[in-house]
């Protein structure tokens, strides 16, 4: 099996995409685990549902918000485009943002799950030992909660390499400069084009069984 | 020492621990049995529960005072706490669980690291994995991180549980002579009478969270 130049440049594309939209995501989605992990407050019912969100609505229609959202006159976009010149819609920005969004609810989940399963004994002792809050968070807390943490990270990735719905309405499908491997696999089976769209069905097949086998290597390497 | 502890008031699940006492020896032991608040008014004094009222200083720093709602932060109140549970970090080193506590460096001779493994005689542990270490060496370990903190006090519920007679033996050896070495007082928790004659100047005893008697551990447990 060999690729063309177009499906490594897609390929490539589509990894680097994916991985910066989980790079992005990934402070936002400790800070808002943690408290969900840890606290009660006002609002978190809330806060939880629209997290959850993407998850359970059509990406289709995901995509249709950030359109709104990110355009020229839209409430970000316009910001965007007017103060800092930088257009999303339609470029590989685009791509991101909605990799970002809809990998975000699982990535939540899994770092709000490892939070939970950290013994606090261990936090209260770190502070018997002298430890502020910065320090027990950085020295205890988040390397017990790392097996969550990079579960969240790894679906996060595959769920943005596989996503779809959103981008083509955010991002369309323009090669050279959008396309991912999704939306070529997609375009491939509907012009016909059968060795294409099996080539990358098998790359897909690789990074998806890539991720889980160095996902489970880590969490093992790191098991307690 | 002195450990002022007025007008404790903690509601716990079964019951409300109340206390008024001062405590003025240097190895005090708090008695009493299963759930009777003992671990309880460590974790108060250690700062790690909030009572609904309480005064209490050790010497001259106040560490709770809730008529003034002051509560001095945990990491300030340089309490040397081992608890009845497994408490090494489990993604830590032995030796980097030992430093956690100085911050890579030791704070006062006395404290200092060679001084404290030569005294519990943990050199041989510390390139092992806290994974692999006994109950007893991880008990070790856990009062030697302890120390390394150089604690004004030192806090120990019931370490000796659930280890073997040769062994316990061997450690109520070294929390003997700990005070002698290291100068700091312990307020140590146990329902063992064995333990606490052993161990301890005074003793109070507990029971369903109130103060049932206070005094020479041999007179008090026979």
């Amino acid at each position: 099996m060999s690729l063309t130049q177009a499906e490594w440049q897609i390929i490539g594309f589509t990894l680097a995409a994916c991985a910066l939209s989980t790079l992005v995501i990934l402070p936002f989605g400790l800070a808002v685990a943690w408290p969900l992990a840890r606290y009660r407050w006002p609002g978190k019912l809330l806060v939880e549902t629209l997290v959850t969100l993407p998850l359970v609505l059509p990406p289709v229609a995901t995509g249709l918000l950030l359109l709104k959202f990110f355009s020229r006159r839209g409430l970000l976009g316009q910001f965007l485009h007017k103060q800092l010149g930088i257009d999303v819609v339609f470029t590989w920005r685009a791509v991101v943002v909605a990799a970002a969004v809809m990998s975000f609810p699982l990535l939540v989940r899994s770092v709000r799950v490892g939070f939970q399963s950290v013994n606090q004994r261990f936090e209260h002792i770190a502070r018997t030992l002298g430890a502020g809050d910065a320090r027990v968070f950085f020295t205890v807390t988040l390397p017990l909660a790392s097996r969550g943490i990079v579960a969240g990270v790894v679906l996060a990735f595959a769920r943005a390499v596989g996503e779809f719905g959103a981008t083509i309405v955010v991002a369309g499908n323009i090669p050279g400069k959008t396309t991912t491997l999704s939306l070529e696999i997609f375009e491939t089976v509907q012009l016909g084009h059968d060795a294409s769209a099996y080539r990358l069905l098998i790359v897909s097949v690789i990074i998806a069984f890539g991720a889980v086998w160095l996902s489970e290597a880590l969490m093992k390497k790191s098991a307690l | 020492m002195k450990l002022e502890i007025r007008e404790l008031s903690l509601r716990l699940e079964q019951f409300t621990l109340e206390l008024d006492v001062d405590l003025q020896n240097a190895r005090t032991g708090i008695f009493g049995p299963s759930g009777s608040g003992k671990t309880s008014l460590l974790e108060t004094i250690a700062g790690l529960r909030k009572p609904e009222t309480a005064r209490i200083r050790l010497d001259n720093c106040l560490f709770e005072d809730t008529e003034q709602a002051y509560s001095l932060p945990v990491r300030l109140r340089r309490i040397g706490y081992v608890p009845q549970d497994d408490s090494l970090f489990p993604h830590l080193s032995v030796r980097r669980n030992l430093l956690y506590g100085t911050n890579g460096k030791s704070k006062h001779d006395t404290f200092s690291f060679d001084h404290v493994i030569g005294f519990l005689k943990i050199g041989s542990l510390l390139a092992r994995d806290v994974r692999s270490l006994s109950r007893g060496e991880n008990q070790r370990i856990v009062i030697a991180r302890a120390l390394l903190s150089a604690p004004r006090l030192l806090l120990l519920d019931e370490p000796l549980t659930a280890l073997d007679a040769s062994l316990k033996e061997t450690i109520l050896q070294q929390l003997r002579s700990l005070h002698h070495e290291f100068g700091i007082p312990m307020l140590y928790v146990t329902h063992d009478p064995v333990e606490a004659n052993d161990i301890c100047e005074e003793i109070l005893i507990l029971e369903s969270g109130r103060l049932l008697s206070r005094g020479n551990p041999r007179e008090l447990l026979g």
